[in-house]
């Protein structure tokens, strides 16, 4: 029985932009499997669908076609079922201004038929590093820690799958690490995990398996082991002042004034460092390393848009 | 049973933290009614023969503050969460159409029934009205704190903006209450604006409520309690259906 079931999901929003009667197709037909156990990376450029995923799953939007199902709970016609099974994290930061962390905490496990929580909630504020915290007004927080206890608000009920949409987006480097030590624990204590995040190298670190979502698609959809292999292979890495022709800067991953090209063998080098040269650019430190999942993803992404990979320019 | 009494908790909480405005603000509002209602017209109006027209004021203050209270308190705690996003703690958990229902009006009437105590207590200190039938005094209290409380929850998740709800509380609420007999006995209209005022449901939870103080009433107690107990059953109705389909708070 898998943790989390998409079945042929498909859904549409009247767009609201677009002449009358006109719609968007947010999810096209998705399929996936996520196993019990699993820390899974569902992965994406703004507007690819994972919003709306969790969105359907959490019961927030109803899907037009298929079913989504929590541990054999489907999330409309059994929804109660799947809610206690699941703990979301939203994406907005969001907080009822009227109460103190544990408040909100002890409403959160009230809705969820629990009372006397406290002793988990003690953990759970511990663990995030909000013991102190527990009495102060949510509105006296900052937005980091307003962060920490909406993770803490979608565990109270102890869901066997958690899910975490964008949960780093904004946040500093020290809470990054905190919750995802954390999340790591919970994962190995047997939760499964579902994060949607856009920090691919979080994604590359944490997760076992991903999805990438591309308008509604999943384009890809493997262990993150083997994405990495699929990738081309190196990546050739180098600064320079001025700008690339456009024919190069196409191909190319640019970053202010470092510039990143898929080369699969030394011919690949050769030909990028000549091209740069030939466009009257000195390439400075330059240096070869592995291609990582941005590498994966910007490939998958590009393919998609140009209908070929990424290759070299004719010399 | 845990899950609608802790969000039952939760909104009467809300209301609490800020009794300042939820609560000792209108009652302040209605003793300045009654200061200056009473002040204005004691010597020039005469509602029922026995009884002054400022102890008459007082259950109708009372009742105007209860239907006030009740519709404020779910229709903004609904719009805030819906604007602060805090609404998708809710959506999240298990709580069914049922539990939200009851637990949104069930705070509306705690909301209602304070105030109204409040400006009894208040106003009566001013002119006791005297209390003939007290057990018809709580129905009507009840069960017009509950009919706004449910108005309020209908309004609350049609409303997107605040102006929305502040129309629909100038422009329907305020009126229906104003026009409902508060200040005067339907009576005293010429017979056209006596037969509008028929077709208002206010009027009956305010005539109804009036009756347990003086007991006379423009109409037959139970003639009102009938019509106020439809309404109610109509507007639970459609509340019910609302949450149900998740109408503009899931998409």
């Amino acid at each position: 029985m898998p943790a989390i079931s998409f079945q042929s999901v498909s859904k549409t929003y009247s767009s609201p932009r677009g002449p009358k009667g006109s719609t968007f197709l947010a999810l096209d037909q998705v399929s996936l499997n996520i196993e019990a156990g699993e820390f899974f990376g569902l992965l994406g450029p703004n507007g690819a669908g994972k919003t709306t995923m969790i969105s359907i799953l959490a019961g927030l939007t109803r899907a037009n076609a298929g079913s989504v199902k929590v541990l054999d709970s489907d999330v409309q016609t059994d929804y109660a079922d799947a809610r206690r099974k699941l703990g979301i994290v939203p994406q907005e930061l969001v907080f009822d201004p009227f109460f103190n962390v544990r408040e909100a905490l002890r409403f959160q496990s009230g809705y969820f038929g629990i009372r006397h929580n406290d002793a988990w909630i003690d953990e759970l504020l511990d663990s995030l590093g909000l013991t102190d915290k527990a009495n102060a007004n949510m509105r006296q927080l900052s937005g980091g820690m307003k962060r920490r206890v909406l993770v803490a608000q979608a565990l109270v009920h102890k869901p066997p799958v958690i899910v975490l949409d964008e949960p780093t987006a904004g946040v500093d480097v020290e809470l990054r690490q905190t919750l995802w030590q954390f999340i790591a624990r919970l994962n190995k204590q047997g939760h499964t995990v579902l994060l949607t995040t856009h920090y691919l190298e979080e994604a590359e670190a944490l997760c076992g398996r991903i999805a990438m979502l591309k308008a509604g698609r999943v384009i890809a959809l493997d262990r993150t082991s083997e994405l990495l292999k699929a990738a081309s292979g190196n990546v050739l890495r180098f600064k320079i002042d001025g700008e690339l022709p456009p024919a190069l800067a196409q191909r190319a991953r640019i970053t202010g004034r470092i510039v990143q090209f898929p080369a699969r063998d030394a011919l690949d080098i050769e030909t990028y460092l000549g091209a740069v040269r030939q466009a009257g650019l000195l390439a400075q430190d330059i240096e070869v390393r592995k291609a990582d999942l941005e590498d994966v993803f910007l490939a998958l992404m590009g393919q998609q848009h140009e209908g070929g990979a990424a290759a070299p320019p004719a010399p | 049973m845990t899950g609608w009494r802790t969000l039952l908790y939760k909104e009467v909480l809300r209301f609490w933290k800020v009794s300042f405005q939820t609560v000792a603000a209108p009652v302040l509002t209605a003793v300045l009614y009654l200061l200056i209602f009473g002040h204005v017209l004691e010597n020039h109006v005469k509602v029922y023969d026995r009884i002054s027209y400022t102890a008459f004021l007082v259950p109708g203050l009372v009742m105007m503050s209860v239907l006030q209270n009740s519709f404020a308190n779910s229709s903004s705690s609904l719009i805030q969460s819906k604007i602060m996003g805090n609404l998708v703690f809710l959506l999240l958990t298990p709580l069914s159409h049922w539990s939200w229902f009851f637990a949104y009006v069930g705070s509306s009437v705690a909301r209602g029934l304070l105030v109204g105590s409040g400006v009894f207590v208040v106003t009566a200190w001013f002119a006791p009205p005297g209390v003939v039938a007290p057990l018809w005094i709580l129905v009507f209290a009840v069960l017009g704190s509950a009919l706004l409380g449910t108005l309020g929850l209908i309004a609350g998740l049609w409303a997107e903006k605040f102006d929305q709800l502040a129309a629909f509380q100038n422009f329907v609420i305020m009126p229906m209450t104003f026009l409902s007999g508060v200040f005067y006995s339907i009576h005293s209209l010429p017979a056209f604006w006596q037969g509008v005022s028929h077709l208002n449901p206010f009027f009956y939870m305010i005539d109804g409520f009036r009756f347990g103080f003086f007991g006379q009433s423009d109409v037959s107690p139970w003639l009102s309690l009938t019509i106020v107990g439809v309404a109610l059953a109509a507007a639970s109705t459609l509340a019910v259906h609302l949450l149900r389909i998740g109408y503009k708070i899931r998409s």
